[in-house]
């Protein structure tokens, strides 16, 4: 089989996936137990397999023909203008499918267990399987309107999964915030394609980057306006400053949605566009340096918010927000290899960060507040040891996979030089914060005196809390819409431990495949994918290299000993940190006001129109004048017409030789 | 003796009807006017029968002549009901054809 | 000649009158007496214009049997005198008015209007111009269609004459006094049934 076949195989086994599934549960019962979990995660291995099948392929080519593109069919053909259905497998599609395809298959596999019992397992899993297949899309696409297609299903799935316990009003609430930002991401990705199209006259990858030489100069405007675009809507869909405002959010959805969608997932989608679209940035370089800046200022912002927040869930969402910072500035200095390998592990230990954040919510029995977990360690030694291999990887442990990764990111900027040394510097600082949060959440779920809900566990005894949403506290029942009354944790599930522990195996040592000087899997294997691009030769020497690396290690271990010195050894000291710098505090924990900064510019202004819309125009004049009138007028004319039935047949009478009189006169002067 | 003259004695006649339609309330007075204003019409016709030489406007009237036998006699018969269910005879009471 | 204009200006007054008399008497009998005397002066009319079979039949079935019916009728019913309603205000000023409109426009159509036929004593007649013979001729070949229509019509009439004058027990039998929407001896009118029509 051809490697697009391949491709199409990736396609087709989640989208079979979801029909299957949201089919099923028209059968009376639906399918029993835990069947729709295990359908999902089998289509999601045959994505992955099929993904495998395409890397085979692909490798059998010869290096400078790794780019195969097949279309099913045209959507429009004009003149010499083509737009078709058609799919790329090149090196950095396939990485995205390996990626994508593998962490969702484990995701997949954790779900199975962790949603049973919630009534709404069928759609669950079908709507996971469509986002799987939308994601696919997007990474597959081989033009820009099969792109903004993905585009659109993703953030679709996004919504209906962030949502997904849709009798709870945050979450709701929370979708449609997300969906909202999404749309500006996508209005901003679309009018790129449209300016695109208007100066090359093509919409597919391979026009539109060849003709792109030719018809843009360096730093031209409308290239420069394309690019800024793309970026709108890459930080839209990968949470950037300042349209990141959803993501933490987003966190009301399931955890293995959290783990899936917005750490390993959608949120990359952004850093994704930006290497795909590589060829235009690096004609428009001013774009690509607005694209680094945000990149830089989003890793410090979600870094610093991450150190007050104390929500678990919400904890890792700032992270996600931050390390994708990284990733951006990696593929805005051009240092694309660099950014996707963080892109993979990040993945790695990000989902299983979550996974492992998932299993001690549900110790504690639906409670997601940092301040009141604690000893943990005994009772969860599995998932004690999954999530500190994750957070291992986050803080740039040595020798970790994130080690490698952030490093690596951070020494190409190094190496650019110039005042790309400032962000440098605020990525090494932003690491040090990133160690230091890390372990932050380690040392307080699992150190420390247990907590009654962990002595329970001790006990074997899994503890149970009245039903309450856990950002507000308001009670809740457990039928559909709402969580399941159970709750499942990763050492009573085997599914659940099956997911975790490959994860944890990746986030340590995945990072050996890009060791400077001695192994370079990754970039080789990108390398045909961005031969074109004119920074390739930046490389930063190896020697460079592992200078960074050594300085990355040593700010890691001083993050992580500061956290150990402050929630192990001395105890408390946080808390006095806080009361001493209150307004500090204050603005951290309330994420630099930036929810209250975009409701004041934008929420209430269109809040105010609306009500004056429906008050004024929607009441008074439509309803009033145009619909009243309307009908008014109606009402005027049939009560007249009314009045004429009288019932009185002389009147009826006279109506009738009235009419012929008239009659009569019109004859009479027609033929005069 | 132009056919003018009678042709303006039908007009007259015709006019004389219709008033009498619109201004009488007992219904066989309007029964009654209603005829004049059918008489008036075969006066025309057999006018215009001898105007052309033809006999279709003779047979025309016939023909009226029937209709308005057929017409007197349902009408009646629909007074009569009335009269023996005790209803009013005035036309302005048979209002019941309103909306 | 001179005699036929007398005798068409006395038909045609007697005509008149007769109708006048029709709309203007108070009492229903006179006014079917006045109708009586003007169907005469029609049939006078229609001798002059050479229809003597209408003529003939103008007095035989219309003023013979349709008065005789009316006479009855007048007679059965009563018919008391009519009150001056006031009410009738609209209808009583305009009804003759718009006729009175009607009639002008019809006269200004035959004086003013530039048929020449008009203007002369009709076309020559044959010799049997008007009798039986002919209208019967014409009944049975050309006019056959409207001749066996009148008859059915005659037959529906008859027909609905006599359900009409059924006594109530009858109809009872066959289920048609609802349709007939009368029940038995009620003083008072029917109660009305008002269709409102709702915006």
């Amino acid at each position: 089989m051809s490697g697009t076949s391949y491709g199409w195989l990736v396609l087709a086994f989640p989208l079979a996936g979801t029909l299957v599934i949201a089919f099923g549960w028209l059968r009376p019962g639906g399918l029993p137990g835990r069947l729709p979990g295990w359908i999902a995660s089998g289509a999601i291995l045959g994505a992955f397999l099929s993904s495998i099948g395409a890397l085979i392929e692909l490798q059998d080519q010869p290096e400078d023909a790794r780019s195969l593109v097949d279309s099913a069919w045209t959507y429009a053909s004009t003149g010499d203008f083509k737009v078709d259905l058609s799919i790329l497998v090149d090196p950095l599609s396939v990485f995205m499918c390996l990626v994508v395809s593998g962490v969702s298959f484990l995701i997949h596999v954790y779900s199975v267990a962790y949603m049973d019992g919630d009534r709404g397992y069928h759609r669950y899993f079908a709507y996971l399987n469509f986002f799987v297949f939308s994601m696919l899309l997007l990474v597959l696409a081989a033009n820009f309107v099969v792109l903004i297609v993905g585009w659109a299903f993703v953030g679709a799935a996004s919504y209906l999964l962030i949502s997904f316990w849709y009798r709870r009003e945050t979450a709701t609430r929370a979708g449609i915030k997300a969906f909202v930002i999404n749309v500006i991401g996508d209005v901003g990705l679309v009018v790129a394609a449209f300016l695109l199209l208007d100066k090359t006259g093509a919409l597919d990858y391979a026009g539109v980057f060849a003709q792109a030489d030719q018809v843009f100069t360096h730093n031209d405007g409308t290239l420069v306006a394309a690019c800024l675009l793309i970026l709108v809507g890459a930080f839209a869909k990968s949470a950037q400053l300042p349209l990141h405002t959803w993501l933490p959010d987003a966190m009301e959805g399931p955890t293995p949605v959290s783990a899936l969608i917005h750490a390993a997932t959608m949120v990359t989608a952004g850093v994704y566009l930006i290497a795909r679209t590589h060829p235009l940035f690096e004609l428009a370089p001013a774009a690509a340096d607005v694209g680094a800046i945000v990149g830089t200022a989003t890793l410090v912002f979600g870094a610093t918010v991450a150190l007050a927040v104390t929500d678990l869930k919400r904890t890792i969402a700032y992270s996600t927000i931050s390390q994708i910072g990284y990733m951006v500035l990696g593929v805005s200095v051009f240092a694309y290899g660099a950014g996707l390998f963080h892109l993979m592990t990040h993945a790695f230990f990000k989902a299983l960060l979550f996974m492992g954040a998932g299993s001690v919510i549900s110790a504690m029995g639906g409670i997601q507040d940092m301040d009141r977990m604690g000893g943990l360690r005994k009772a969860m030694p599995f998932t004690f040891a999954a999530f500190t291999a994750g957070a291992l990887a986050l803080a740039a442990f040595p020798f970790t996979s994130g080690f490698f990764s952030k490093d690596e990111i951070l020494a190409f900027t190094v190496e650019r030089g110039g005042w790309y040394l400032v962000l440098a510097i605020a990525g090494y600082a932003g690491a040090l914060l990133t160690a230091f949060y890390a372990f932050r959440m380690v040392f307080r779920v699992f150190y420390g005196n247990p907590v009654a809900e962990a002595r329970e566990l001790e006990q074997g005894h899994l503890a149970h809390h009245a039903p309450a949403n856990p950002a507000t506290g308001e009670p809740e029942d457990t039928d559909v819409g709402f969580p399941a009354e159970e709750h499942h944790i990763a050492e009573r599930e085997r599914p659940m431990r099956a997911a975790m522990g490959p994860l944890a195996v990746l986030a340590l040592l995945a990072g050996l495949v890009q060791v400077p000087g001695v192994s370079d899997v990754i970039e080789k294997f990108l390398e045909p994918s961005f031969a074109d691009s004119h920074f390739h030769d930046t490389a930063p020497s190896d020697g460079s290299e592992w200078i960074g690396l050594v300085v990355g290690g040593l700010i890691s271990l001083v993050g992580i000993g500061a956290a150990y010195h402050a929630y192990v050894r001395r105890r408390g000291v946080t808390l006095e940190l806080r009361d001493r710098f209150p307004r500090v505090h204050a603005f951290l924990v309330n994420k630099w006001y930036f929810d209250e900064l975009f409701e004041a510019l934008f929420v209430r202004p269109v809040a105010t129109a609306g009500g004056f819309g429906r008050a004024v125009i929607e009441t008074r004049f439509v309803q009033g004048f145009i619909v009243g009138g309307a009908t008014g007028v109606v009402r005027v004319g049939s009560s007249f017409a009314r009045s004429i039935q009288t019932g009185y047949l002389r009147g009826y009478a006279l109506l009738l030789l009235l009419g012929v009189a008239l009659l009569a006169l019109y004859f009479l002067l027609a033929s005069s | 003796m132009n056919i003018t003259w009678f042709l303006v004695l039908s007009a007259f006649l015709f006019v004389i009807g219709a008033a009498g339609v619109l201004t009488r309330r007992n219904p066989l007075v309007v029964l009654l006017c209603l005829e004049l204003m059918l008489n008036a019409g075969n006066l025309a016709l057999v006018a215009f029968s001898r105007m052309h030489g033809g006999q279709a406007g003779q047979v025309f009237a016939l023909i009226v002549m029937v209709i308005a036998a057929c017409e007197v006699v349902i009408g009646l018969g629909i007074i009569v009901a009335m009269y023996r269910n005790r209803l009013p005879i005035d036309i302005d009471e048979m209002s019941e054809l309103r909306g | 000649m001179w005699f036929e204009q007398v005798l068409f200006f006395v038909a045609g007054i007697g005509a008149l009158a007769g109708a006048l008399g029709v709309v203007v008497v108070r009492n229903p009998f006179y006014s079917v007496l006045a109708l009586v005397v003007h169907l005469l002066a029609l049939a006078v009319l229609f001798l002059l214009l050479h229809a003597e079979f209408i003529a003939a039949a103008q007095v035989v079935v219309y003023a013979g049997a349709v008065m005789v019916l009316y006479i009855f009728v007048v007679a059965y019913i009563g018919g008391a005198d009519e009150p001056l309603r006031p009410d009738g205000g609209m209808l009583h000023s305009f009804g003759p008015l718009f006729a009175g409109a009607i009639g002008v426009e019809l006269c200004i159509a035959f004086i003013a209007s530039g048929l020449d036929a008009l203007d002369t004593r009709g076309a020559d007649l044959g010799a049997g111009f008007g009798s039986p013979a002919e209208i019967g001729q014409l009944l049975l070949t050309r006019f056959l269609v409207p001749f066996e229509a009148a008859s059915y019509l005659l037959l529906v009439a008859a027909v609905g004459a006599v359900v009409l004058a059924r006594r109530r027990r009858g109809l009872e039998d066959i289920g048609a006094l609802e349709e007939v929407g009368a029940p038995p001896d009620r003083r008072e009118p029917p109660s009305e049934t008002t269709l409102e029509v709702r915006v």
